[in-house]
């Protein structure tokens, strides 16, 4: 029997390249140049654009495509209508504006932190479609697989005329962005804040970009990594204290990510300190991927943390971050690449997070969420969750896994990452942290979801610290030692109040449950002198006069 | 491993301290003894009434005390209750502090002032306490018991304790402190944001903060913020009542006519300190405190006659 | 505003200062509280009266305060607190400076 081979194949294998062409030849009608006046970006827009195409909109945490968007805002819906938006961020409200007016139908994210009430809103009036809410690493594989953008809309800081970009320290997700577009035959449309003679260097070749415009304003950058030391609280400095004493010094923590907030700033601010007085330095937090915090200077210039790889950048800081080219990475030019793929894979395969959140139930999944809002879930799940692909040793990730209650039957012993979450019992006006059911669940009705909204789950999470204590939940064999074990350390809440005396004294004898005493800790010292800086003036000092607050920050 | 550059936030810094902690660090230890003490329950009658929390020294604490020997008394605001603002008990403890001391003839009172001005909650009774200070301030006075103002914490010192302050003797302040009379959000709300951006934190400090009011002559001394140098700075005016007359205060009018001759049309304080002759006024907020203090202290107008 | 009012032991009564003293500790700022403890002829209790700007919690009160005082122990003594808003890990740390100071008055 002979085998039949196809015919000679009649289909088109290269699609993608010739409707490429073909919006280039449109656009031609706009610009013949790569370097496009601002006043006809409207017009290229509706030109290099079809109905129903991709389009990722460069959306970080802090540098945004802003006056993109706004033109993407301004196209006319009959000529551009339908889009399927594919971007990491959702943070103007250029971003939502598109599906007010039709010209966006579908989209798939990450996070939408302040715009998630009108979010949700849009949602509920059926003008936004939603495909997924992803974590980064999620939607930024899925540029290399399925939702690979037809055009993308991006911010440098500078270009040549050459289409060359710059993107600096704030780089963030841009390499992810251009390379999946660029390679499958996409158009990339690139705003910056100035076109140059010669860019510091080339982050992003020419030959990658179709188009530069150059913004009439400067992308805005928003410093959303800074936290004032002045507001530092006792409770927060007495569960840094017992951070470091609990977990980092016994699992010999040296790689690691701190979730942003104002506890784990506590943690960065006494490693000099408390950390020092325990001989610690050189022993823990030698590591780090995280964005360059302010709170971040003692613990650096007092020899803790040795290097850091940054997602992006952070406003004031830029200085700082290239007086310590041996503990960031900087490019040739001497200025920081950040990378945000590359920093979340760091902090996944890390050896421990740590970062706080709103509620937690009585298993230990903890949400942000809140009703009336689709806020997403951006980093952190990346960071806080036990990496199971993980192979290579460590002593608190091989630590951790011998501790770890065993699966009934199983004989495989794994490593596991240490994702600790530290909260207050209380929040302001007291509100309990600790709830029996998430807000999570009503979300997940209220819009359709697959799944209930879950940061980080209960079953990633290795330790919860509270005021109360540290409760060692990996070490807990059934769901119901979980339970107790949460509740031993949920303080005066109900959750709390709820727990049964016996099994939780059982388990501080067992050491599942540690109180301040236990670790050696007298809460009373828990004070703000213990604090490397109390004030971002002594930050500045710290720094030797290279951090340079913003504004808001500064009284001089 | 050297730090490039260690805070040099001392542990006995004002700043973030609270008012007992003021009065225990400005003192010869164990010298303190308060007046109308928090046991006695002196609190406010009308928070009760507004079902609002009450402090037991309704924000103030007072009494008598030695610094370094010498004799004196002292009050303290407390910046967290009220924003340390004016009540009428709390008034009336700073006014029959300052009787007693015109009395007493104790060798100086010190106030450590922290407050946005009166408490709006009590109203009229909160307006009438100023008064009553300012009055009772220049009795102290005319008893020729020096009135020392401290303007170190976090609200700053306004409103009718901001006039309060400049009718004492002597005024010093830290880098931190505030001393003026309307706060930057009523200047914006009463003549707009272009006027006053109460937003740009280095506008207000660099209109109301201690380093402007050390060149322009309303303080007597400027200190980094710790309970130990405020002390050296306190000590030498204990017993050195400034003259409260008709001639000394002819001589305060002429110095603040020339001062407004040469500053009055100045539309902020970057063009003041460049007509005091400083080089590179823009500079100044930014330089610590021993290099500001090297360029200010030749230039800087006097604060008395 | 809510007044709370407890009692606990009896105990025997702290060796602690003078008839007179009084240990005061923490003020009355957003989230914070003072509390003032002073000698008290009670049989041996230990007397507790809050004045709390959110009403609601008198079961977390009673919690917390009971909990202090078994752990401390003072008998006859008062405790007064005027709160504005204080979560318990706040109060817990108020009442134990100002227990601190109370011992340290013997």
């Amino acid at each position: 029997m002979t085998q039949a081979f196809p015919k000679k194949s009649t289909r088109q294998w290269n699609t993608l390249a010739t409707n490429q062409a073909s919006r280039l030849q449109r656009a031609r009608s706009i610009s013949l140049n790569k370097v496009v006046a601002a006043t006809d970006t409207v017009a290229l827009l509706e030109a290099v654009l079809e109905p129903l195409d991709r389009v990722c909109v460069e959306g970080n945490n802090q540098k945004h495509a802003d006056f993109l968007s706004q033109c993407l805002a301004k196209v006319d819906p009959a000529r551009v209508h339908g889009l399927h938006i594919v971007q990491s961020n959702i943070a103007l409200s250029a971003h939502l504006d598109i599906f007010e007016k039709k010209i966006a139908r579908k989209l798939d994210f990450c996070y939408s932190g302040d715009q998630g009430i009108r979010l949700a809103k849009l949602v509920k009036q059926d003008l936004v479609e939603i495909g997924a809410i992803h974590t980064y690493l999620e939607l930024y594989s899925r540029y290399f697989v399925d939702l690979t953008p037809r055009v993308s809309l991006i911010a440098a800081q500078s270009a040549d005329a050459d289409g060359n970009l710059y993107t600096g320290p704030n780089t963030e997700d841009t390499p992810a962005v251009v390379e999946g577009t660029a390679f499958k035959n996409g158009i990339v449309i690139a705003q910056v804040n100035e076109i140059v003679d010669k860019i510091p260097r080339i982050d992003v070749p020419g030959d990658w970009v179709s188009f530069v415009v150059q913004a009439p304003k400067a992308h805005y950058i928003e410093p959303i990594f800074t936290r004032d030391p002045a507001l530092i609280t006792e409770i927060q400095i007495l569960m840094a204290m017992m951070v470091i004493k609990g977990l980092y010094a016994p699992y010999e923590v040296s790689r690691l990510n701190h979730g942003i907030g104002f506890d784990t700033a506590a943690i960065e601010l006494i490693l000099p300190t408390f950390g020092e007085s325990l001989g610690l330095r050189e022993k823990v937090c030698q590591y780090m991927s995280v964005n360059p915090c302010p709170t971040l200077i003692p613990a650096i210039e007092s020899g803790f943390v040795k290097g850091i790889h940054c997602a992006g950048s952070e406003l004031g800081m830029e200085d700082y971050v290239a007086g310590r080219p041996d503990v960031f990475f900087i490019g040739h030019d001497g200025s920081m690449r950040s990378n945000r793929a590359f920093c979340q894979l760091a902090g996944h395969y890390a050896d421990l997070f740590i970062g706080s959140t709103l509620q937690i139930d009585l298993e230990g999944n903890s949400s942000t969420a809140t009703l009336n809002r689709i806020a997403g879930f951006g980093g952190a799940p990346n960071f806080g969750s036990d990496a199971r692909g993980r192979r290579h040793g460590s002593k608190p990730w091989l630590k951790a896994g011998q501790e770890s209650a065993r699966v009934l039957g199983s004989t495989m012993p794994r490593g596991r990452k240490l994702v600790v979450q530290m909260v207050e019992t209380f929040r302001e006006k007291m509100q309990p942290t600790f709830v029996e059911r998430l807000d999570a669940w009503q979300l997940m009705e209220d819009f359709r979801l697959d799944l209930p909204p879950v940061m980080i789950y209960g079953d990633d999470v290795t330790h919860l610290v509270t005021e109360e204590g540290i409760a060692h939940l990996h070490r807990c064999a059934t769901a119901r030692e979980r339970e107790q074990a949460i509740r031993g350390v949920a303080g005066y809440t109900a959750a709390g109040m709820a727990r049964d005396r016996r099994e939780v004294e059982n388990l501080r004898d067992r050491g599942i449950i540690q109180r301040p005493e236990d670790l050696g800790i007298d809460p009373r010292l828990a004070t703000r002198s213990l604090l490397a800086a109390k004030s971002i003036k002594d930050l500045v000092q710290w720094s030797g006069g290279l951090y340079n607050p913003p504004k808001r920050f500064r009284n001089w | 491993m050297e730090a490039a550059g260690v805070s040099n936030a001392t542990d006995d810094g004002f700043y973030e301290a609270t008012a007992r902690q003021r009065v225990a660090a400005l003192l010869d230890k164990g010298s303190f003894h308060e007046i109308l003490p928090p046991a006695q329950r002196v609190v406010s009658p009308h928070l009760k009434e507004l079902d609002l929390p009450v402090a037991f020294d309704d924000g103030i604490v007072i009494g008598e005390g030695r610094l370094d020997g010498r004799k004196v008394f002292v009050a303290a605001q407390e910046p967290a209750f009220m924003g340390g603002s004016v009540g009428e008990v709390h008034g009336a403890k700073l006014t029959g502090l300052l009787d007693r001391a015109a009395r007493d003839r104790p060798d100086g009172v010190v106030l450590l002032l922290d407050t946005g001005g009166v408490r709006l909650h009590e109203a009229n009774a909160g307006l009438i306490a100023i008064s009553e200070i300012q009055r009772a301030v220049f009795r102290a006075r005319a008893a020729a018991v020096p009135v020392i103002a401290v303007s170190a914490g976090s609200n700053g010192c306004f409103g009718g304790i901001g006039i309060v302050a400049r009718c004492c003797d002597y005024v010093v302040m830290t880098e931190e402190g505030r001393l003026s009379v309307s706060g930057p959000e009523v200047i914006e709300s009463q003549k707009g944001v272009e006027e006053f951006d109460a937003r740009d934190r280095a506008l207000v400090w660099r209109t109301m903060g201690g380093k402007h009011r050390y060149l322009i002559g309303e303080a007597d001394g400027l200190v980094q913020d710790s309970a130990a140098r405020i002390r050296a700075a306190v000590l030498p005016w204990l017993g050195t009542p400034v003259p409260l007359d008709l001639d000394s205060l002819t001589q305060e009018h002429a110095r603040l006519a020339l001062r407004l001759e040469q500053f009055g049309d100045a539309q902020d304080a970057l063009e003041i300190w460049s007509r005091q002759g400083v080089k590179a006024p823009q500079d100044l907020p930014g330089l610590d405190h021993e290099a500001f203090m090297n360029i200010a202290v030749p230039l800087r107008n006097s604060s008395h006659a | 505003m809510e007044h709370l009012e407890y009692e606990f032991g009896p105990w025997e009564s702290a060796k602690t200062g003078g008839a007179g003293a009084t240990v005061i500790a923490g003020v009355v700022g957003s989230g914070n509280l003072e509390v003032l403890i002073e000698h008290c002829a009670s049989n041996g209790q230990m007397r507790v009266s809050v004045d709390t700007s959110i009403a609601g919690f008198a079961q977390t009160w009673q919690a917390v305060m009971a909990d202090f005082a078994e752990r401390q122990r003072f008998g006859n003594v008062q405790l007064t607190i005027n709160d504005a808003g204080a979560t318990p890990a706040v109060v817990s740390l108020r009442l134990s400076q100002a227990a601190e100071q109370w011992r340290l008055q013997a």
